[in-house]
């Protein structure tokens, strides 16, 4: 068999954007809860504020230089895989990615040094400010991101000529019709995965009978932002559901199993996609909750995948799989949160060893349900890059070869799978470390300079300490 | 041809490859520098570098979404033409960005991580420079797309190119040292620049010889009167400050020698824009022919114009809260 360079490259995007995107699954929460901890560190004056800061903050450090690694290689592989795909869509495109590294990765970049490094070189509320600005660069970053990402999914404010997009009203491309649901969908998601590691990380030192104290306001802090943000996020989804049957009904269709259209549709639990047959076998259905679900009324009807042209169908496997992984986690959270809930109302959260034991099981669940949730919407995006206008075929790089993209893809493997194993046993040791292991954050440089003059010297040991 | 935002966009995309090539120039050239140096001294270098290394890599991003947002064409063209070079330096940043991390918990492997890091310093800079060197000798192009073979960036320029890189980026790291450190340390990077220095000297000669010689169009832009006398500063400007960081590398000054050296990048950059301009596609495309349309030039330049500033000076700021002398000792971790 001839080796294919499009479908190789669309391997490696898969392997290297996997990866890539769990740890802004992880730093985008884990930046917004440092930032929450260094205020409460600035406002309070308690120094056990510091202490859950300094050991999360180291954990950031690593995730965050892993997240910027892999992250560097991403607009790359639009040139060197993808560059049909840049030369087609530049003009509407890149000006987003350009926004998002000049209001977000600079902001980023530039005050996490000040905070992993500067707490004994700035005044606190430098430290506190570095939080911050951390944090919202996060967050710019996940706007700019995933406002492309939405366009490519419902295109809008262009012309085309020549084959290719041209703008024409900038607020509708970044606002596109899929954006506000994306964004809030992913946001919350990304929260979600961090609180349940922090959970998880709570538990754990919990159970080992290691720090204490932090264990607990890590579980008590985690525990009551998820039981807001989980099932917020099942309305969130819900939503955005709706709103990719309105743009994406082809999608639609692979996330709920139908290949024919109908009425009174049920919800299908489970089967087998069969795409050469166009049907499903051994279905699990649940009798007219699938239209009850989607339209909001008994006997709506869901459209079909056979419905569509047979070159415009995304295959089926992956949307439907992938969608039912993610609910399916989401339920467990819920129950999951929900008996946290309940424990903590009764005092009896940190007795329950059973419970500390699930919350350890349940620290990753965050991560399978966002690469679950990211291959439905991508595969389910297909056989189009950009949503009905240009096929995945049209972007790849002509001038590639099988064989060049497999060597890539090779080294791209054996180099991540160095990397991140590498990195997670890292972030691991530091747990096992407890909060307040020996080396506390201190400047790299500081010989040959003076103390800051505007900083009181006690208060600088009391803030490390 | 000079009512539009062209030319705008190539002074910004120019600044911000440049900032890039001298800010992760100093820090690529520790890593170099790294392997080479008496292994005591291996923990104050990086130091030195710790809290700046990713917010100067955020410059390379930077460079590559804004080519890609003011020339999308060059960008179609020219990154799958390197697509081998690109990979690797890609890879080898990975390793050496992870071990600044790595090296620090894992007292078993640290000898693994320290190789990573100088190994990964060297491999991304002579990739940079095969890139450079790449893009200097040209790309076959049919219509709108790259027409050659991945393997078309492997000639002796390209590799020549890496060397000269190599040696500048060294040559910016011992710079760097010698103002951020003290004492040994600052001696052995004294005597490591020098030798540095007569290698970026050395490639500097071998690739003008080399370009004119190559191509008829670089020579008659360079040769020909009067251009003749308008770059002649370029080269005369090059000889100045090469003696005078030589000399600065051997007294007591400790800013000079970097500032030098950053110097005698500006202008082989500015040699290398004096030989292909108005090219962004040597050969092909100009850089008007090249551009996106006005509307989403001026979409992004609204937003540059204030932000790079801002973010200008936050990073300045950066440098200035880890301003002075760095010690083994003390390290955050």
């Amino acid at each position: 068999m001839a080796l294919d360079p499009l479908f190789l490259s669309r391997l490696q995007w898969v392997w290297v954007i996997s990866w890539h995107i769990l740890l802004p699954a992880f730093t985008v929460g884990l930046a917004s809860y440092i930032a929450i901890l260094e205020g409460l560190a600035y406002f309070t004056g308690k120094s056990v504020w510091v202490r859950i800061s300094s050991f999360w903050t180291r954990i950031f450090a690593v995730s965050f230089g892993m997240g910027v690694v892999s992250g560097i290689v991403m607009p790359f592989q639009i040139g060197t895989n993808w560059s049909r795909f840049s030369d087609i869509t530049a003009n509407v495109l890149a000006p987003l990615l350009a926004y998002e590294g000049l209001t977000a990765f600079f902001l980023e970049a530039s005050f996490l040094g000040v905070l992993l490094f500067g707490r004994k070189l700035v005044p606190r509320w430098v430290h506190f400010f570095a939080g911050l600005m951390v944090a919202a660069g996060t967050l710019f970053s996940t706007f700019w991101i995933l406002s492309v990402n939405s366009w490519m999914q419902t295109p809008a404010g262009f012309h085309m000529k020549d084959g290719r997009f041209f703008p024409d009203d900038w607020w509708a491309i970044i606002f596109n019709p899929s954006f506000p649901y994306r964004y809030f969908h992913n946001v919350t998601a990304f929260y979600i995965t961090t609180g349940f590691v922090v959970l998880g990380v709570g538990a754990y030192l919990r159970r080992r009978g290691r720090s204490p104290e932090e264990a607990r306001l890590m579980m008590r802090m985690a525990l009551n932002l998820l039981i807001v943000l989980v099932p917020l996020q099942m309305i969130l989804g819900d939503l955005h559901g709706l709103n990719t049957r309105a743009y994406q009904p082809a999608k639609l269709a692979a996330i709920e199993g139908r290949y024919d259209t109908a009425s009174s549709a049920p919800l299908t639990l489970f089967g087998v996609p069969d795409d050469a047959t166009g049907k499903m076998h051994h279905a699990i259905d649940i009798p007219a909750l699938g239209s009850l679900l989607l339209t909001h009324s008994w006997s709506g009807s869901v459209r079909g995948l056979n419905s569509f042209p047979a070159d415009q169908r995304p295959p089926m496997a992956v949307p439907f799989f992938g969608f039912r992984v993610m609910v399916g986690i989401a339920l467990a959270m819920l129950a999951t949160v929900l008996a946290g809930q309940v424990l903590l109302l009764r005092g009896r959260l940190e007795r329950a060893g059973w419970f500390l034991r699930i919350c350890q099981w349940t620290a990753p669940l965050g991560f399978l349900a966002v690469l679950a949730g990211w291959m439905t919407t991508e595969v389910g995006r297909q056989p189009w890059t950009v949503y009905g206008l240009v096929r995945t075929a049209q972007s790849v790089t002509p001038s590639l070869t099988g064989a060049d993209v497999a060597l890539s893809l090779t080294l791209y493997c054996l180099v991540y799978l160095i990397m991140f194993p590498t990195g997670i046993a890292f972030m691991a040791g530091i747990v096992r470390g407890g909060v307040g292991a020996p080396d506390v954050p201190a400047a790299p440089i500081e010989a040959g300079q003076t103390p800051p003059p505007y900083l009181p010297a006690g208060r600088v040991l009391d803030h490390v300490a | 041809m000079w009512h539009s935002l062209v030319p705008i966009w190539t002074v910004i995309l120019g600044l911000g490859i440049f900032i890039y090539v001298a800010l992760d120039g100093f820090d690529l050239g520790v890593g170099i520098l790294h392997g080479l140096a008496p292994p005591a001294h291996r923990e104050a270098m990086m130091n030195s570098i710790a809290p700046f290394w990713d917010g100067n890599e955020t410059w390379l991003i930077l460079g590559s979404v804004g080519l890609l947002a003011a020339f999308p064409l060059a960008f179609a063209i020219i990154i799958p033409a390197v697509y081998f070079p690109i990979l690797v330096m890609l890879l080898a940043l990975v390793f050496r960005g992870v071990a600044f991390e790595f090296r620090f918990k894992h007292a078993r492997l640290r000898r693994f991580w320290d190789a990573a890091f100088c190994g990964g310093s060297a491999v991304a800079t002579f990739a940079q420079g095969v890139v450079l060197g790449s893009f200097i000798q040209g790309f076959r192009v049919d219509g709108r797309v790259f027409s050659g073979t991945s393997f078309d960036f492997a000639t002796p320029f390209t590799l020549l190119t890496g060397v000269a890189l190599s040696f500048g980026y060294a040559l910016l790291g011992a710079g760097w040292i010698v103002m951020k450190t003290e004492g040994p340390l600052q001696a052995w990077a004294r005597k490591a620049g020098r030798a540095c220095l007569l290698g970026v000297l050395a490639s500097i000669a071998a690739v003008s010889i080399w370009t004119p010689l190559a191509s008829a169009a670089i020579a008659h832009r360079w040769f020909s009167w009067p251009n003749i006398a308008f770059l002649s500063p370029l080269p005369l400007g090059t000889a100045v400050l090469a003696i005078y960081a030589w000399r600065a590398l051997g007294r007591d000054g400790t800013l000079e020698a970097f500032l030098a050296s950053i110097g005698l990048f500006a202008l082989s950059f500015l040699g290398v824009a004096a030989s292909l301009w108005p090219m962004i596609v040597p050969g092909h495309y100009t850089l008007w022919q090249a551009a996106s349309p006005e509307s989403t030039q001026a979409f992004l330049l609204v937003g540059t114009l204030f932000l790079l500033p801002v973010v200008l000076f936050y990073t300045a700021w950066s440098y200035w809260v880890f301003r002075g002398k760095v010690s083994a000792g003390s390290s955050y971790h």
